[in-house]
């Protein structure tokens, strides 16, 4: 894809979120969403930043991180939501904090089809593994949101998605 | 593919070897039988994964980062392992000098009917590994070599790795803390201290 012509701020601003509430661990499977913050969090030398094959392995990296007393956070792109639902039985079985930013796709404007079967149910799986759904839509909101989810998550010991809406990405005309 | 050798060790034996030597090493174990073989000596520095298969070395993982002054390993069996083989490549890459793995490797799914994993078709883990960069791989079949391993699970750089191919003897589960929650703030409890495992 094309670079957006202006940066995007809220990037950075999960990026403050997460030093502000102390993540060590960030796990991450690339999405075009997730670019700016993933070099963000790699160019720290306060954090570690896992690239996975899968993002269920990003669910039991986290869990190792929290037995060792470290807290991180894991980012994805909605479709990596499916590959996560059975590991998640770890840090809900457990009552591990599990923080996790997920970036939709097969919502707004979407033009690849194959996005949608996942897109378009990542927040009721979710909801039906007993995960805490957040979502963001606009750009003024996405750290206030990714810093309460990072407070549910890490002081009330439950696993929570931050999912951030296609429509924050941009429209992009892949029609012609 | 290499020639088949069968497995002899016993795999409590086995884990009854590898505890007396931890010293003050973490330990992670897998679902199924490799937990229900740490489950025979209860220990505070070992999380015991019942479910979640696949997670096992990647738990590892994240511990040894976590604590990178500590030497942490993981004990896993054949089929746990080849769910996450991912976890080879993606621990590799990170390489925690302070990373460990041991494999007991019966090459059957011994939980759900003793069907054939893949390493008993000829899939080597400890190649898949060495192919992923880690610092050491190794496969043992006797006590001679089982006991020449053991330091290396504990002192070598790594991330190393030690393939240990047992029998097919079978063991009645031995889960002592069934409740994950409970073992996971006794585990946190026991390594952080009460202030900051619970603060």
């Amino acid at each position: 894809m094309k670079p957006e012509p202006n940066p995007r701020v809220w990037p950075g601003d999960i990026y403050q979120t997460f030093k502000a509430v102390g993540v060590k661990q960030v796990a991450y499977v690339p999405d075009a969403g997730h670019t700016q913050l993933i070099s963000n969090c790699q160019s720290d030398p306060e954090m570690v930043a896992v690239s996975l094959t899968t993002e269920e392995e990003g669910i039991a990296l986290l869990a190792g991180a929290w037995l060792g007393g470290q807290r991180g956070a894991l980012l994805m792109q909605s479709s990596g939501v499916g590959n996560c639902i059975n590991m998640l039985s770890v840090p809900l079985h457990c009552r591990m904090p599990l923080l996790m930013i997920v970036t939709m796709r097969g919502e707004w404007g979407e033009f690849n089809p194959w996005q949608l079967p996942m897109g378009q149910n990542t927040e009721k799986v979710l909801e039906a593994m007993g995960v805490y759904v957040q979502r963001a839509t606009h750009p003024d909101e996405i750290g206030q949101i990714v810093n309460a989810g990072a407070q549910l998550a890490f002081n009330s010991n439950c696993v929570v998605a931050v999912l951030l809406s296609q429509r924050l990405l941009g429209f992009k005309d892949w029609s012609k | 593919m290499t020639e088949k050798k069968k497995g002899t060790l016993d795999r409590r034996q086995v884990m009854a070897t590898v505890q007396a030597a931890r010293g003050d090493a973490l330990m992670v174990t897998g679902l199924g039988s490799t937990t229900y073989d740490a489950g025979t000596a209860d220990h505070l520095n070992t999380f015991c994964l019942w479910g979640g298969m696949g997670a096992a070395a990647m738990t590892g993982l994240g511990l040894a980062l976590a604590q990178p002054e500590r030497r942490v390993l993981v004990m896993t069996g054949d089929g746990e392992m080849l769910m996450g083989i991912g976890a080879f490549a993606t621990i590799g890459v990170q390489h925690p000098k302070n990373f460990a793995l041991a494999v007991i490797d019966n090459e059957h799914y011994s939980e759900t009917g003793m069907q054939a994993t893949h390493t008993q078709r000829g899939v080597d883990l400890a190649q898949v590994a060495a192919a992923c960069s880690f610092a050491s791989t190794q496969t043992v079949y006797t006590e001679e070599e089982l006991d020449a391993a053991i330091p290396k699970l504990f002192a070598d750089e790594g991330p190393t790795l030690v393939v240990i191919k047992v029998n097919t003897q079978r063991y009645p589960m031995s889960i002592r803390l069934r409740d994950g929650a409970r073992l996971k703030d006794r585990f946190r409890e026991n390594l952080l201290g009460a202030a900051e495992a619970y603060y």
